[in-house]
């Protein structure tokens, strides 16, 4: 739905909870308001102006591997 | 781009449909229903159907926010420009969409009233603060993924004593309007169209979790995949609801574990908790009144109620003769099935929901996908959609 | 040239603004045309302070082409007002094959607007027709009041010359011809968008607000065969294509992997929910031709420092409903429509 987008966390004024974030090298100011315990270096997921959640890059990875065994040990129909 | 180019490889894609292939069962029929627009846009801007097999139909849902808007609303916010003066505060998406009388927000703006498009409230708060002697609402669209902002955007309104801002509250939820779909006796009747799966909301989901969905596999006893935004998501996501209607499950699965959890995101959730409640009953555009479907601010925060502060009527505007918007949001039809489609309905000129937004299936078919109609002029080689 | 001392004090372009007397046709309007436009655009023929400018040509086919610009703000990452409205126009009657010669330049100056915003444009203007070996050789300046006007808007015409031989048109493309592309999509309208106060991201952008006449020279020269050409400005290339599908009654097969584009515009549009294919281009061109000329003319556009990163990226083909379909990078297929309205950002 809503579209959001990954966003690399580059830096966060504490003082006013919002963050500057890059898609790749195009930067934006975003706010902190709708997660905890984001920090620098952190991806996560933007939308209207807003961190949604953090992206968990152990999750997106184990993904594509998902998607790159497909077709090597395709299960047989039931 | 990190984590968007890696979802959108070609090889992975090739590798998935094999898989697809191989594992679709050839004598029965796969109709999926993807319920949120981004789904419909990425199938169709990808060209994701062409590597399906042909029994796998992709049925387009209610679509986005924006096309479920009544008219009378619109009308609403068309008012508070023309009657009270404010400064209207709107995302992008609502600019263009007609309202009653062949009016719009575009066209409000072009006879100078102030309609200023934001991409955050934060913007909108902003504007509320240069100008105090002006009256700005912020007009609020959007499922459970744009709640969060606007709640948000209300308490540091709260907070910051500002007395020139409001919202005109419109958000919607999202298992209500499944829950909408799955009640019409359409879609419940077997020997009609049939949904034999979901692909649940991406951004949605980042936000409620994965539980909510899980009263509905049991209830309907239909697979609902939380597929992410990526067309390698969405094929994979296929994969999976091909394989648990195989194997007759009727589960929440996730494949977009790499943003969503089974709880959610408990800070926003509360936030909005906080913030607003829920309107017994609100009208969609194409559905009717659905029940339990919207939110209303709370009485706590009704300062910043604009349907309060500017005393704002129900307008029940009705939809165009002709449009079959309301099958075509339930799968019921497909955009062609439309007499209206492409000769009165355009993206230009449009005249239901499910053209109003790009990510409308109407829309998006349009847009994206209709050299595969089947034309009595032309001979063409028509994949099934 | 010597300055005529008509006129007791210089004009104040440090803190002077733009009033009504300078439309008036009076002194004011005089001392602002020579202290300020002359001064800049300077040649003879602009010298010489008549209401016309009368110029010899070669016989043979005349082209001419005219363009408003209106474009807010009006200086952005890579450009102005001013050199885009020079560019527009040699670009338009360079399409046409021709070389561009002359140019006018109209200006509608709101009341208000600062003198030394003027002068930073006329400048911008001056050096960008000089890269261009074109002159500016008659002009106009009106007022209008305060509000009426975003400060300036500018009309260009210019007028060229076809060489004998070229015969360049929208109409003229042909199933199994070759779709060209000067260079990278979207530079333009992505710069523009981030100078935009509301939109408010940082990218390192810039227009590629360019001359694209010399490029079209050596085309022309290598491959006079050439079908159309065309710059895809407002509604990008899809809108462009679009267009020279409906006129030459043809389709399109595009290659989405062999269309250039930026990381940075690439971030920038998914940032804003844009599409690439319908943001302006001011620096690129398209270009329609036999498919066996196809590779010498990659060759000779490659060779120029404006076409650097052009690319076949697709081919004509017959079809009644002059659809513009494409091969997505991900392997399935779509149409490319028409722009819908104005490319706004959008939420979901």
């Amino acid at each position: 739905m809503c579209l959001a987008l990954p966003a690399k966390i580059i830096s966060i004024d504490a003082t006013t909870d919002r963050a500057i974030v890059a898609v790749g090298d195009v930067k934006k100011e975003i706010s902190l308001a709708l997660v905890e315990g984001a920090k620098v270096h952190d991806f996560v997921l933007i939308h209207v102006g807003y961190a949604l959640n953090k992206i968990s890059q152990q999750e997106a990875e184990r993904t594509l591997e998902i998607f790159a065994e497909a077709g090597l040990s395709g299960e047989k129909p039931a | 781009m990190k984590y968007i180019d890696e979802f959108r490889q070609r090889e992975l894609a090739q590798k998935l449909a094999a898989s697809i292939q191989q594992e679709a069962d050839h004598d029965r029929q796969y109709n999926l229903m993807e319920f949120c627009g981004g789904h419909t846009h990425a199938i169709f801007r990808y060209g994701v159907q062409d590597l399906m097999p042909a029994n796998l139909t992709f049925v387009h849902g209610p679509g986005c926010p924006v096309c479920v808007l009544p008219i009378g609303r619109i009308d609403n916010a068309i008012q508070l420009l023309e009657q009270h003066n404010v400064i209207l505060c709107t995302y992008g998406d609502m600019l263009r969409v007609p309202a009653s009388g062949r009016k719009s927000l575009l066209k409000a703006k072009a006879t100078g009233a102030d309609v200023r498009m934001v991409y955050s409230t934060q913007d909108a708060l902003k504007i509320a603060h240069n100008n105090p002697d002006r009256q700005v609402v912020f007009f609020a669209i959007g499922f459970e993924t744009t709640t969060p902002p606007t709640a948000v955007a209300i308490k540091q309104a709260e907070k910051q004593g500002l007395k020139n801002f409001s919202v005109f509250c419109n958000h919607v939820l999202t298992p209500a309007a499944i829950q909408s779909i799955l009640d019409s006796p359409e879609v419940r009747d077997i020997g009609s169209v049939s949904i034999d799966g979901f692909f649940g909301p991406s951004h949605v989901s980042t936000i409620i979790g994965s539980r909510p969905y899980e009263f509905f596999a049991k209830s309907f006893q239909r697979p609902v995949v939380i597929a992410g935004f990526e067309p390698l998501d969405v094929m994979q996501s296929a994969l999976m609801l091909i394989r648990q209607l195989n194997q007759g499950r009727h589960e929440v699965e996730n494949e977009y574990t790499r943003v969503v959890t089974r709880e959610g995101n408990l800070k926003a959730q509360s936030l909005v908790a906080e913030v607003f409640e829920v309107r017994r009953v609100f009208e969609w555009r194409g559905l009717g009144m659905v029940p339990n479907s919207a939110l209303q601010i709370k009485p706590r925060f009704a300062d910043f109620d604009a349907e309060l502060r500017f005393q704002l009527p129900a307008i029940q505007a009705s939809d165009i003769k002709g449009c079959e918007c309301p099958s075509i949001l339930r799968g019921i039809k497909k955009p062609t099935d439309c007499k209206l489609f492409g000769t009165i309905c355009t993206p230009e000129n449009p005249m239901g929901s499910c053209m109003v937004s790009s990510e409308g299936s109407c829309a998006a078919y349009w847009s994206y996908g209709r050299f595969r109609q089947p034309e009595n002029k032309t001979d063409r080689e028509g994949v099934a959609v | 040239m010597t300055t005529r001392k008509r006129f007791p004090l210089p004009l104040n372009i440090q803190d002077g603004v733009v009033d009504m007397a300078h439309g008036s046709g009076g002194r004011a309007m005089a001392q602002l045309i020579d202290q300020l436009f002359i001064k800049h655009l300077d040649n003879r023929l602009l010298r010489q302070g008549n209401d016309q400018a009368c110029f010899s040509v070669a016989a043979g086919r005349m082209v001419m082409s005219t363009d408003g610009h209106v474009i807010s703000p009006l200086f952005f990452p890579g450009g102005d007002i001013g050199s885009l409205a020079i560019h527009g126009t040699v670009n338009d009657v360079a399409m046409s094959g021709a070389q561009p010669l002359y140019l006018a330049a109209g200006f509608i100056l709101e009341e208000g607007f600062p003198l030394v915003d003027l002068e930073r444009v006329v400048i911008s203007m001056a050096a960008a027709a000089k890269a261009a070996e074109v002159a500016v050789v008659t002009g106009d300046t009106k007022v209008v009041e305060r509000g009426k006007g975003d400060g300036i808007f500018i009309t260009t015409t210019g007028v060229g010359r076809v060489p004998d031989g070229v015969n360049i048109s929208g109409d003229l493309a042909q199933p199994g011809d070759a779709i060209l592309l000067s260079g990278t999509l979207g530079d333009h309208g992505v710069a523009v968008m981030s100078s935009r106060e509301n939109l408010e991201f940082e990218t390192q952008i810039e227009s590629d607000s360019a001359a694209l006449h010399t490029l079209v020279a050596d085309m022309v020269a290598a491959v006079p065969s050439i079908h159309c050409l065309r710059d895809p400005t407002r509604g990008g290339l899809a809108t462009t294509l679009n267009e020279l599908a409906l006129q030459s009654q043809v389709g399109m097969r595009l290659e989405e992997r062999a269309i250039p584009v930026q990381p940075a515009v690439s971030a920038a549009c998914e940032l804003l929910g844009l599409d690439p294919l319908y943001i302006a281009n001011e620096g690129k061109l398209i270009a329609i031709c036999p498919a066996e000329k196809a590779a010498q003319l990659l060759a000779v556009m490659r060779a120029h420092p404006l076409g650097q990163q052009a690319a076949i990226i697709g081919n004509v083909v017959e079809d009644p409903n002059s659809f513009v379909q494409m091969e997505t990078a991900f392997g399935g297929s779509r149409i490319v429509d028409w722009l819908a309205g104005e490319q706004l950002p959008r939420i979901c």
